[in-house]
């Protein structure tokens, strides 16, 4: 056998390995999508159906039952509110620590990440109390506030990883024709990252969107997202995997195909400098 | 830079912005059962009643239900005008001051509400909830299975029989298993079974000095018998097993006995649910060395928080979903065997009812024959059938709970369940003050 031979093998393995995985991966959302075309009875019968006649009696009672539209908007109007708020602190702190890190850069930076090591219920009972005293309980604005910072410490990992690529030069150059920092940030730095922050914007937009604690202990009948709407469907006493099955793909439809146009970007987002 | 400040400021102001609930407008908090959805669907004719009354409800699964209004109730949030809550929660809120106390016209007909529901939501003979819909435990059995093994069924089993019940039933070749119980941790799930199971077999949560009871040989006992009849003849998987699971697995044909709430009836009979509908009965509880507090009482019942400042239409509208009406408007609807049961005399005493609902007589029976003040053998100083009415009870029932779990999963053995639940439950006792 020759090398060429072992290493068309080699690849064959690896190309079926990864098939394994992303198949693995993917059952449990190809078992959602099928549940949610099965009746009630259908969807708990030993052994599991995989052939049988579809319906859609699932997503209309989740039509007649709940405003899907006001539960999309809210993610919507939360994801894109906390990714920009988010952005909006990050992208300065991330210009700050790239271009003027010291000698406690990176401990900062790792004890910014250790907050997402802390449980979210942990927190729970402050943050209640706090939105409460506020008047924010049931609003958008308590989620914006608390998806930006959540997402804060992730995004201005990926940022500062970003902005370290930049030369130094370029904007040395600048300050020497008189640039004043905000004009650095915004003319010279965002620009040169531009790719970097639309995917990590993009990545954060998906964390949002499937934010679900807080969604779900914060909010009531005004400001509740999809994840919120999802967990509704669950019940102690009655059968309601079919329902949840097809509220669940319907949470998770838009994000889907928004993954799916953004596939590249994201994919750079997450990987990036992962192969220096 | 003025870009800037315009940013901010629209952001700050977006993110200020209140959504205060205006006058008029209930939020209601309620868990996602059937009788629940179906009262949601009727909100309209509440609302064109009563004009000037809008209805959002906000519907949770019950973990996160009971976990939302409590931190509402406790930290006065004001995010409910109305909370759907259980028997337990009921008198101990109530106490506290935390509930308004319901108090209703001669319209309503306060008489009609089974005596045992209005026991278990009141406090000091005030009344803090309303009950919605109620529920007592029996068996719901496959009687085909049983007519083959040769065997009947009396109206109030022992122990012992349905330990040969479900001997003679099991079919494991075929998937076929003798009895399906709760075995999944939590106190509303296997502590609600086996906290009868255990009354039954003459074992109690606390002494009269309010010293846990588990160490008992009656709960040894119990346990013993609840984990050798799952392991024999139940299902495998038992000890993740709750009311949904196994509502599964009977409407699909895999158990021979289960005992559970008695809502249960209303799927376990429904044909578009079950496959095996035409083919069950009803029997009570079982019994061992007493028939105390061998089946459970619970109530979902709709309560007004202390902080709302929409009480009177609050009142308004549990008044118009707990009364007779309401059950005439459903069976209206959606037919008599669709009513939310439990809850009212004349329900049963209704004809029509009685010819849809084949569990009627079975369900009643189990309801009345259920005295949360008089639940155990021996004397006891709690109130309450599957749950001591107490605010340390739902850590101890949890703990206790995951313990029983354990030792039906074959973990750890039985008698190092009950040391360890025995030593959760006198801790958490001693740090509450009772001694």
């Amino acid at each position: 056998m020759t090398d060429k031979q072992i290493s068309d093998i080699k690849n064959r393995i690896a190309v079926i390995a990864a098939w394994i995985v992303a198949c693995l991966f993917f059952f449990p959302i190809f078992w959602m999508v099928l549940t949610s075309f099965k009746t009630e009875l259908q969807a708990i019968s030993v052994p599991p159906k995989l052939f049988f006649k579809p319906t859609l009696e699932n997503f209309a009672l989740i039509q007649e039952r709940t405003d899907y539209t006001k539960f999309a908007w809210n993610s919507i109007v939360t994801s894109v509110g906390g990714t920009g708020l988010a952005l909006i602190i990050a992208i300065p702190a991330a210009y700050a620590m790239a271009f003027n890190s010291g000698r406690w850069t990176k401990d900062i930076l790792m004890w910014m990440l250790s907050t997402k090591m802390l449980p979210a219920v942990g927190v729970l009972m402050p943050i209640y109390l706090l939105s409460q005293k506020f008047g924010l309980l049931d609003t958008k604005g308590v989620l914006v506030i608390i998806y930006a910072l959540i997402n804060l410490p992730i995004i201005m990992l990926i940022l500062f990883n970003y902005f370290r690529e930049i030369p130094k030069e370029i904007l040395e150059a600048s300050r020497m024709d008189g640039t004043s920092t905000f004009n650095e940030i915004t003319q010279i730095v965002m620009p040169l990252a531009w790719g970097g922050i639309a995917s990590t914007a993009l990545l954060s937009i998906v964390l949002c969107w499937n934010e679900a604690f807080w969604s779900i202990n914060l909010t009531a009948s005004d400001a509740g997202t999809l994840p919120a709407l999802v967990a509704s469907f669950s019940s102690p006493e009655g059968l309601f995997w079919a329902k949840l099955s097809a509220v669940s793909t319907l949470a998770c439809a838009p994000i889907v195909v928004f993954g799916w146009l953004c596939q590249k970007q994201l994919v750079q987002g997450l990987t990036f400098g992962a192969v220096k | 830079m003025t870009n800037l400040r315009t940013t901010a400021l629209g952001l700050t102001l977006g993110v200020a912005g209140l959504s205060a609930a205006s006058a008029g407008e209930l939020t209601i908090a309620t868990v996602n059962n059937g009788h629940m959805i179906e009262m949601q669907k009727f909100t309209s004719v509440f609302e064109e009643a009563n004009p000037g009354i809008t209805v959002n409800w906000v519907t949770l699964d019950e973990g996160t239900l009971r976990s939302r209004v409590t931190t509402d109730v406790t930290t006065k949030g004001g995010q409910f005008d109305i909370m759907t809550i259980g028997m337990y929660e009921a008198p101990i809120w109530g106490e506290r001051g935390w509930l308004q106390a319901l108090e209703f016209g001669e319209d309503y007909d306060v008489d009609d509400v089974l005596p045992a529901m209005r026991n278990g939501l009141s406090h000091d003979g005030n009344l803090y909830a309303a009950p919605f819909y109620g529920e007592s435990s029996m068996i719901m059995y496959r009687k085909d299975l049983l007519d083959a093994a040769g065997m009947d069924m009396p109206d109030n089993p022992s122990w012992g029989h349905i330990q040969d019940a479900a001997a003679a039933m099991t079919d494991k070749d075929n998937g076929v298993y003798g009895i399906c119980l709760r075995g999944k941790p939590g106190w509303g799930d296997n502590m609600a079974f086996l906290s009868t199971m255990a009354n039954s077999f003459g074992a109690q949560w606390f002494n009269e000095d309010w010293t846990p009871a588990l160490d008992s040989p009656a709960w040894n006992h119990a346990v013993n018998f609840y984990v050798d009849l799952l392991t024999n003849y139940g299902p495998p998987g038992s000890s993740g097993n709750s009311f949904n699971e196994i509502l599964a697995l009977i409407n699909a044909g895999k158990c021979g006995m289960w005992i559970d709430a008695t809502i249960a009836a209303s799927f376990v009979s429904d044909p578009s649910q079950s496959e095996v509908s035409d083919v069950i009965a009803f029997a009570q509880a079982p019994q061992a060395v007493t028939t105390r507090g061998s089946n459970w009482l619970w109530a979902w019942s709709l309560a007004i928080p202390a902080g709302t400042k929409q009480a009177d239409d609050a009142q308004k509208f549990i008044e118009w979903a707990t009364s007779k009406e309401y059950i005439e408007l459903v069976a209206e609807t959606n037919g008599w065997s669709a009513v939310p049961t439990g809850t009212r005399q004349s329900t049963y005493d209704n004809p029509n009812f009685q010819e849809a609902a084949v569990f009627a007589e079975a369900e009643l029976k189990a309801i009345l024959s259920a005295d949360p003040e008089n639940s155990t053998l021996n004397p006891s100083p709690y109130v309450g059938v599957q749950f001591a009415a107490i605010p340390e009870f739902q850590a101890i029932g949890t703990a206790v709970g995951q313990q029983m779990s354990a030792a039906l999963a074959g973990d750890i053995s039985v008698e190092e369940a009950l040391e360890a639940s025995q030593k959760a439950a006198d801790r958490e006792m001693k740090k509450a003050g009772y001694y």
